[in-house]
């Protein structure tokens, strides 16, 4: 099989062609370190790839079952049992693995490498999936551009000119230049969704408490997830049905059945034959027909998400898809959220103060890089200056700041109030009846590297993602068109764990735009 | 509510990050600039709000104060750097202390040397 097959044919199918000893495991991962090595991911190219261990992947394919039980076939068997057998991962540098460093893109934890692996790693690598290679980011997942890593900036592979978005910027570009059909990324105010947009792929971030978070180096705790990146909706389901669900190791992790996510592709609305408390998560359409699959849906638009300011280019290709949503059988209504605007200045209030406090770990004593002193806060002060780039020394000063004493009140605690009007916002449109939202997922196409000196400028490119993070609700990203041939996003929120509602309004936009989702 | 270079010092302080004197007044700079957009929070009305931490009670359950050791795929001996009769060996931290101490630096004066 060729090379441009194995690597562009959707996950579950690959997984089908290997299980069906068309192809051995091992051959999708030297058809990725081709990929990677021809479009050069390298640090001398697009620099997506931070680390990589081409043998060590190999035995790990070669350690995969040779001889898959007959009779898996099914999604839930699938879901179960090798449902990503032979697949390439890539996986984002702040997420555990074994066999790679996790640097987070920083100094301060060069050539770090864990002692435990992550739980979404361990559940895709026992589907099958193969580590190929870790990806750059924004350090610590703080930018939206991966400008910010300390070992370079990613190029975008569909214009090496422009930033890939970020921060799980070399995930993303790892997806769109064919290295994988699937990536793990993480999310704390758009950095899966965000980059997706940029790369013209789907990303989702799941609902806060949905994916288990050990193993993710922690930045915000109170709106970190790990999110998925897929080349089409269905590689993006398959790998949030391996990844979600209760993890014991992880308390903030939801003790809740986990649906399955690619029955929302079926056109009679799927999930009527799930078990009942996991199709208690998907509302019913009792009237979705082949050619209506999405009557009963309710689509809200959240006029805040198109002001006056929003390139009429993305307006327009936003109300096609509005339009496709219409002739699929959903009822559009214009909805308002109306603390929308509030989110930016929130976000960069709560997401500091806690990284301040995360980020206090890194310390010289306990992990990677050590800049000895004269005394031990010296030591401390040179190896934290040292180690840290410039937005994450900014934003370790402002999240201290928030929460010194004079300025919590007015900064942190307000923060946190306003938070909760978001949240409420969100709550107070799902109560009325709407099943998901549908709003641009940013402001702009992919920018030039180096256009955004200003922080606050690219503070913003964050403005139509960070809500969902606080409010925690599910939300993902999809291609629905393009701009002077930049991709351009589509975002899709649902109420808290109806991530199943979100695919399944996902899938049918994504067959109704077919080609006119790249063009 | 603007931010001086002395409000920057004392943070810095506060986070065990050292900042080059020619690095403040850009610091300066650039934290006003970021908590001017903060401002208008201000006007938000939050008298009958109450103050989030997270998103809703299904995300924060608490767990038993207990359970398996989290399993590590490596010995400890494999990652740090130096290990004896099963303890990590750290360095002779008292050895920091003698320089620089002040009454603020109470934990770090008091610490042990573990050597």
């Amino acid at each position: 099989m060729s090379d441009a097959r194995l690597l562009d044919m959707p996950a579950a199918a690959l997984r089908d062609a290997i299980a069906a000893n068309e192809a051995p495991a091992s051959e999708p991962v030297r058809a990725s370190f081709r990929r990677a090595a021809a479009v050069r991911a390298g640090e001398d190219g697009l620099n997506i790839v931070l680390h990589a261990d081409e043998a060590a992947s190999l035995r790990d394919a070669d350690a995969l079952p040779k001889r898959l039980s007959p009779g898996v076939g099914t999604t839930a068997e699938r879901a179960s049992d090798l449902a990503l057998v032979g697949v390439p991962l890539a996986v984002k540098d702040n997420i555990a693995t074994l066999t790679l460093p996790t640097s987070c893109a920083s100094h301060i934890l060069e050539g770090y490498v864990s002692p435990y692996e992550a739980t979404a790693i361990s559940r895709l690598r026992a589907a099958g999936a193969v580590v190929v290679c870790k990806t750059n980011m924004d350090e610590f997942a703080m930018g939206s551009s991966t400008e910010n890593s300390a070992f370079g900036p990613t190029l975008n592979p569909l214009d090496p000119t422009r930033v890939p978005g970020g921060s799980s910027g070399g995930s993303a570009a790892a997806v769109a230049a064919g290295l994988t059909r699937i990536a793990l990324g993480s999310e704390t105010g758009g950095s899966v969704r965000q980059p997706a947009a940029f790369c013209g792929i789907v990303g989702v971030k799941p609902t806060y408490g949905r994916v288990s978070r050990y193993g993710l180096v922690a930045f915000a705790s109170s709106l970190d997830q790990i999110g998925v990146f897929g080349r089409s909706v269905d590689d993006a389901a398959l790998a949030m049905e391996v990844i979600a669900g209760r993890d014991p190791l992880d308390a903030t992790s939801a003790d809740l059945p986990v649906p399955r996510y690619r029955d929302a592709a079926r056109a009679d609305g799927g999930a009527a034959d799930a078990p009942r408390d996991a199709a208690a998560l998907a509302t019913p359409l009792h009237t979705a027909t082949r050619e209506k699959p999405l009557n009963g849906l309710v689509v809200g638009r959240p006029k805040e998400y198109f002001p006056p300011s929003l390139d009429p280019r993305i307006a327009a290709l936003c109300d096609r898809a509005l339009d496709r949503f219409r002739a699929l059988g959903a009822e559009v209504r214009d909805v308002s959220l109306p603390h929308t605007d509030l989110a930016i200045p929130v976000y960069y209030i709560v997401a500091p103060a806690e990284a301040s406090s995360n980020l206090a770990r890194f310390d010289g004593v306990r992990y990677g890089l050590r800049v000895e002193g004269e005394g031990l806060r010296a030591m401390y002060e040179a190896t934290r200056s040292r180690g840290f780039g410039k937005e994450v020394t900014r934003r370790i000063l402002l999240g201290t700041y928030v929460l010194s004493a004079g300025y919590y009140d007015a900064y942190y605690k307000k923060a946190q109030q306003v938070r909760a009007l978001i949240a409420d916002d969100f709550s107070s449109v799902f109560a009325a009846g709407v099943h998901v939202l549908f709003t641009p997922t940013t402001p702009t196409t992919a920018f030039p590297l180096g256009a955004k000196s200003d922080p606050y400028e690219m503070y913003l490119s964050d403005i139509f993602t960070a809500t969902a993070n606080l409010a925690g609700v599910p939300a993902m990203s999809q291609p629905i068109g393009a701009v002077d041939g930049l991709p351009v996003g589509g975002q899709l929120l649902a109420p808290h764990f109806r991530e199943f509602d979100m695919f399944r309004a996902a899938y049918a936009l994504e067959r109704a735009l077919g080609a006119e989702a790249t063009a | 509510m603007a931010v001086t270079e002395q409000d920057v010092r004392h943070i810095a302080g506060l986070a065990r990050l050292g900042v080059a004197d020619e690095r403040l007044p850009s610091l300066v700079g650039e934290l006003n600039h970021i908590l001017e957009h903060m401002a208008v929070l201000e006007k938000v009305d939050t008298k009958s709000v109450d103050a989030t931490v997270g998103v809703g009670s299904l995300a924060m359950p608490l767990r038993e104060d207990a359970g398996p050791q989290l399993p590590l795929a490596r010995s400890r001996d494999a990652f740090a750097p130096a290990v004896r009769d099963g303890f990590l060996l750290v360095p002779r931290l008292a050895t920091h202390t003698a320089l620089g101490a002040s009454s603020v630096d109470d934990e770090d004066s008091g610490t042990e040397d573990l050597e």
